[in-house]
C-alpha cells in the first residue's frame, strides 16, 4: 500500500513540475484568417521557443467571447484587421497600455493609439479602380469625385455591411461632417451599376467584365490577382488600373490589421514579444510581400506590384481611432440612404 | 393486502409523474437558457436604435426574410412531395437508384453550393465569360439570371433543403396502410386521385414536420443570403449588432425572429386541430407500384434527376474539378485531423441529441399535458435562431459560471468542447426530437395497452415493442444532426478551443476569400463525408415500410 502511496507521490510530483515548467506560450484571438497570419506565428515559435495558440473568427463574435470571458480569458493578444474592432475592444475595456519602446518608435502615431492599448502592424489603402479602357485617370481624383452624374450607373462597390466601407464613410464622416457624408453616400448610391454583393474582388471583376467602369477596393487584393497562377485573374487585373483618391488634399483613407494585448492577459510578456515580432524587419517585409499590404515599418520596401502603383503615396493622417468612434454613425447614414 | 397494492401503484404513478416533468422541464430550461439569454435583453432599452431601423431598412429585412421563407417552403414542398411519391408509388428505370440519391443535397452545405454557382454563374464566371468569348458579346449584351438575388438565394437553399421533405414525405406514403391505398383503388380512384385525396392528407403531419424544417432553417441561414448579397433579417441582427453596436436591439430583432417561428408552430399545430394520425389497420403487404411506361417513365426519371442535379452534381462536378487543381497542397497530415476532429464532434453530438430527444419524446408520450408539450416545443426553438446568435447566448452563460467557479476550479467552459457541443445541442435539437416524435406516433396507444395488459413490465414494453418500430427513425435522428454539425459553421468558427480547426471552418476561411479553388479540398470532404450517413439514412427509410422488413423476426414466428 506503502509503495502505491509512493508511485503516486511520485507521478504526481512528476505531473506537477511539468505543468510549471509547461512550454511558454502566447494564446492568441484572431480575427485575422489563419491563412493569412499562421506562417508568420510559426516563424515566431521557431525563432523564439515561444508556442503560439490560435482561434480564428468572425471579428464580432470573437470580441462577444472575450468579453464574456472577462478575468477568465485565455487569450493574451487580440489581432484585428480594422481600427474600429480595436478601438471598441479599448473602449470594452478588454486591453492594457503597452509600454515598449520597440512598438512606440516603430509604429508612427497615427497608426496607433493614444494611450498604446493597440499598434497597427499593417496597413491597406481603400482606393478607387478603373477599367483602363473606358477610364482616363484625370477623369477623377478625390472620392467625391464618385457622386458626380457621369457616373451614373458605372459604379461598383460592395454591400455597407463590410466594415471597410464603414471606417471609409466613418473618416469622411469625420472630414466633412454628417450631412456632407450623407450626400456623398446618396450621391454614390445614386451611381450604382448594381445592388452591392460580392466581396472586393467581385467589384474588381465587375468593373473587369464591364458591369461597370470603377470599383472600390483594398490594394493587396489586385496584387494578389496579379500574382495569381489563374491566367482569368491576371488578365482581369491586367484591366485595372489604380487610382490614389484625395492625393491633393487630406489624402487616402487607409486602415490597419493591429492587435493589442487584452487586459486579463496571462502571458503578457510573450504577448508583448510577439508583437514586437510582428513589427520586425523580418514580419513586416512578410506583410509586404506575401500579402501586399504595406508595412508600418518605414525602412521596408514594397512589393514591385505595389510600388508600381506608386509608393509612398499621401495617406490620410485622421487618428484611427474616430474610425471605431464615427461606426455607428456610418452605418446609420448607409441605412438612411438606401446603400445596401 | 389489496391496500398496499393500491399504494405501491400510486406512489410509483406518483414518482413517474414527477419524474418525467421535472426531467422534461430541467432538459428545457437548460437548452432553453441560451435564448432566454437573448430574450431577456427584451428588458434592456434600445428605443433610438429601433426608431432608426423602423424608419429605414425593418421592412426590407422582414419583407426579404418573408418572401424566402414562403418561397423555399413552396419550392421546397413540391418538389420533396413529388420526387417522394414517384419514387415510392411508381416504378420506372432508375427509380431505386433515386431513392437513395434525391437524399444527396442534403450532403452538400448550403453555403458551398452557393459558393460555387456564383462561381459558375457570375458575370466572371465560366459560362458567362465563354458566352462573350463565343458570340463576341460584351457585358449588357445579353440577359443572365443573376444568382446573387432572392430568387438565386431561394433557388438554392431549396436545392438543399428540399430532401428534408422528401425523406419526411416518402417515410409517410411507404408507411401508409396498404388497405387505405387499396380501398382508394377499388372505389375506382386513379394515382393522381388517390395522391390527392388520401396519401397527400394522410402525409400531411410529415409534409408539415418537413416544413417546419426547411422554413425554420431558411429563416436561420445566414452565410448563403450573406454570400448572395440579399438582406434577410438574419443579416440584419448581425448589422444592427455590429454594426451600430446595439446588443439590446440585435438581441430583440433575434426574439421577434423567434417568436415568429414560435407562432407559425402553433399555427401548424391549430390547423391540425390535435388531429392525430394512427393506422388502425394491421394488415401490410406489399403495395403494386404504378408501372410507369415509355416516355412517363421518361418523363418521371428527367424530373427526380433535376433537383439531384441542380443541387448536388453540378456542385459537386464544380468541387472536384478545382479540388484536381488544388488537393496536392491542400491533403496534408493536418487535412487528417480535420476530418477526424469534424467526424468526432458530429458524432458525439448526434448521440446526446438522440438520446435527450428521446427522453423528451417519452415524457411528451407519458404526461401528454399543455404544459410538457410547450416544454418540449421550447427545446426545439433553437433550431430557427442562426448559429452565431446561439452561440453569443452560450458565451454569456459560460463566462458567467466560469467567473462564478474561478475560485475554486480553473476548469473553463468558456472555449471548450462541452459548451461547444452544447451549442450545437440547442441548434439542432429539433431535427432529433422531430424525427425521434414521428417514430414515437407510429407506436400506437393500443399496443401499448394490449401489452400492459398482457402484464408486461414498461421497460419490457419499451424494449421489444418500442425500440423495434422505432429504430429506423432514431437512425434517421442520429445521421440528420451528424450531417448537421458536419456543415455547421458560425458557432464552431467562434466557440472552438485553440488550435482546433473542422472541414468547415477551413473550408469557409479559404472561400470567403474567394480562394474558392482552395476551398474546394476540404468542401469536398464535408460532402463526401456526409454521403455516407446520407445512404445509411435512405436504406433505413425504404426498410420502414410496414409489413416488409422492418418487424423484427421473433414477432413474426410468435
Amino acid at each position: 500500500m506503502k509503495k502505491i502511496n509512493r508511485y503516486i507521490g511520485v507521478s504526481l510530483c512528476i505531473f506537477l513540475c511539468a505543468c510549471t515548467s509547461a512550454p511558454p506560450e502566447v494564446n492568441v484571438y484572431s480575427y485575422r484568417k489563419e491563412s493569412l497570419i499562421k506562417p508568420l506565428l510559426d516563424q515566431f515559435t521557431q525563432d523564439t521557443g515561444i508556442q503560439v495558440n490560435l482561434v480564428t473568427g468572425k471579428a464580432d463574435v470573437l470580441f462577444q467571447r472575450l468579453k464574456s470571458e472577462g478575468e477568465n480569458t485565455p487569450a493574451d493578444l487580440l489581432l484585428t484587421v480594422d481600427a474600429g474592432r480595436l478601438y471598441r475592444a479599448k473602449q470594452a475595456e478588454l486591453l492594457q497600455a503597452i509600454d515598449s519602446t520597440v512598438l512606440t518608435e516603430t509604429v508612427p502615431v497615427n497608426l496607433r493609439d493614444p494611450d498604446n492599448q493597440w499598434f497597427g502592424l499593417s496597413y491597406r489603402a481603400r482606393v478607387i479602380m478603373y477599367n483602363k479602357s473606358k477610364v482616363k485617370p484625370e477623369e477623377l481624383a478625390d472620392y467625391e469625385d464618385l457622386t458626380d452624374e457621369k457616373w451614373r450607373g458605372r459604379l461598383c462597390v460592395r454591400s455597407s455591411g463590410n466594415i471597410y466601407n464603414q471606417s471609409l464613410l466613418a473618416s469622411i464622416i469625420a472630414h466633412l461632417g454628417e450631412s456632407g457624408a450623407a450626400a456623398w453616400s446618396e450621391g454614390v448610391v445614386k451611381n450604382f451599376a448594381r445592388p452591392p454583393k460580392g466581396n472586393d474582388r467581385s467589384q474588381m471583376s465587375g468593373a473587369a467584365v464591364g458591369e461597370c467602369d470603377i470599383a472600390i477596393a483594398n490594394t493587396y487584393y489586385l496584387a494578389n490577382w496579379l500574382q495569381s497562377d489563374k491566367p482569368q485573374e491576371t488578365e482581369m487585373a491586367a484591366q485595372l488600373g489604380v487610382l490614389f483618391p484625395n492625393q491633393n488634399n487630406r489624402g487616402t483613407h487607409i486602415n490597419i490589421s493591429g492587435a493589442g494585448v487584452t487586459r486579463h492577459a496571462k502571458n503578457p510578456a510573450n504577448a508583448i514579444k510577439l508583437l514586437e515580432y510582428l513589427v520586425s524587419d523580418k514580419a513586416q517585409e512578410w506583410y509586404a510581400n506575401t500579402n501586399n499590404e504595406y508595412p508600418v515599418k518605414e525602412s521596408i520596401n514594397v512589393s514591385p506590384t505595389i510600388k508600381s502603383w506608386g509608393y509612398p503615396f499621401k495617406a490620410d493622417t485622421l487618428n484611427l481611432n474616430e474610425l471605431g468612434t464615427l461606426n455607428a454613425t456610418a452605418v446609420k447614414i448607409f441605412d438612411l440612404t438606401g446603400w445596401k | 393486502m389489496n391496500l398496499a397494492a393500491a399504494h405501491n401503484w400510486a406512489h410509483r404513478r406518483f414518482f413517474r409523474w414527477n419524474s418525467w416533468i421535472t426531467g422534461s422541464a430541467l432538459l428545457a430550461f437548460i437548452i432553453s437558457l441560451p435564448l432566454l439569454t437573448i430574450i431577456s435583453f427584451l428588458f434592456a432599452p434600445a428605443g433610438e436604435v429601433w426608431q432608426h431601423l423602423a424608419d429605414t431598412v425593418l421592412k426590407d429585412y422582414v419583407r426579404n426574410s418573408i418572401v424566402l421563407m414562403l418561397g423555399v417552403g413552396a419550392i421546397s414542398v413540391f418538389l420533396g412531395v413529388t420526387t417522394a411519391w414517384l419514387t415510392s408509388m411508381c416504378d420506372f428505370n432508375g427509380r431505386k437508384t433515386l431513392e437513395w440519391a434525391l437524399l444527396l443535397p442534403l450532403a452538400a452545405p448550403a453555403y458551398i453550393v452557393a459558393f460555387t454557382y456564383a462561381g459558375l454563374l457570375d458575370p466572371a464566371g465560366i459560362i458567362q465569360t465563354s458566352l462573350r468569348e463565343l458570340f463576341g458579346w460584351e457585358y449588357g449584351d445579353y440577359w443572365f439570371p443573376e444568382i446573387r438575388s432572392i430568387p438565386g438565394a431561394i433557388l438554392i437553399l431549396s436545392l438543399v433543403l428540399y430532401p428534408y421533405v422528401y425523406m419526411l414525405a416518402r417515410a409517410a406514403f411507404l408507411s401508409q396502410s396498404v388497405c387505405v391505398l387499396e380501398v382508394s383503388r377499388s372505389l375506382g380512384c386513379g394515382p393522381w386521385r388517390t395522391f390527392i385525396t388520401i396519401a397527400l392528407p394522410l402525409a400531411r403531419p410529415a409534409i408539415a414536420a418537413g416544413l417546419t424544417l426547411v422554413s425554420m432553417e431558411a429563416l436561420a441561414d445566414y452565410g448563403t443570403v450573406q454570400f448572395l448579397g440579399v438582406s434577410t433579417f438574419t443579416t440584419g441582427i448581425f448589422r444592427t449588432w455590429f454594426g451600430l453596436g446595439d446588443t439590446a436591439a440585435a438581441a430583440q430583432l433575434a426574439t421577434l425572429l423567434m417568436g415568429f417561428i414560435f407562432a407559425l408552430v402553433l399555427l401548424e399545430r391549430v390547423s391540425r386541430r390535435g388531429a392525430r394520425y394512427y393506422h388502425t389497420s394491421n394488415k401490410y403487404s406489399r403495395l403494386p407500384r404504378y408501372v410507369l411506361k415509355n416516355s412517363r417513365q421518361w418523363l418521371a426519371l428527367i424530373y427526380c434527376m433535376l433537383p439531384l442535379t441542380l443541387g448536388f452534381l453540378i456542385p459537386l462536378g464544380q468541387l472536384l474539378l478545382w479540388a484536381v487543381e488544388t488537393y496536392d497542397k491542400m491533403l496534408n497530415t493536418q487535412f487528417i485531423f480535420l476530418v477526424w476532429n469534424s467526424l468526432w464532434l458530429a458524432g458525439a453530438t448526434a448521440l446526446i441529441a438522440v438520446a435527450v430527444a428521446v427522453f423528451l419524446s417519452y415524457a411528451q408520450r407519458q404526461q401528454p399535458t399543455f404544459s410538457v408539450r410547450m416544454l418540449v416545443k421550447l427545446t426545439g426553438m433553437g433550431y430557427a435562431v442562426p448559429g452565431a446568435v446561439i452561440a453569443v447566448g452560450v458565451m454569456i452563460i459560460a463566462g458567467w459560471l466560469d467567473n462564478r467557479i474561478t475560485s475554486w476550479s480553473t476548469l473553463m467552459l468558456s472555449g471548450s468542447f462541452t459548451a461547444l457541443i452544447f451549442t450545437y445541442l440547442v441548434r439542432f435539437l429539433s431535427i432529433s426530437l422531430q424525427n425521434v416524435d414521428a417514430g414515437l406516433s407510429k407506436v400506437k396507444p393500443s399496443m401499448d395497452d394490449a401489452a400492459k395488459a398482457l402484464g408486461h413490465p414498461t421497460l419490457q414494453v419499451i424494449k421489444n415493442i418500442h425500440l423495434p418500430i422505432m429504430r429506423g427513425t432514431i437512425l434517421t435522428a442520429l445521421l440528420l444532426v451528424f450531417v448537421d454539425v458536419l456543415k455547421e459553421l458560425p458557432a464552431t468558427l467562434v466557440m472552438r478551443p485553440f488550435n482546433f480547426n473542422t472541414l468547415a471552418v477551413r473550408t469557409y476561411e479559404l472561400a470567403s476569400d474567394e480562394r474558392l479553388a482552395d476551398a474546394s479540398t476540404a468542401g469536398l470532404a464535408i460532402v463526401l463525408t456526409g454521403i455516407i450517413p446520407v445512404i445509411l439514412l435512405s436504406r433505413s427509410i425504404s426498410r420502414s415500410r410496414p409489413g416488409q422488413t422492418a418487424v423484427p423476426k421473433k414477432y413474426v414466428t410468435a
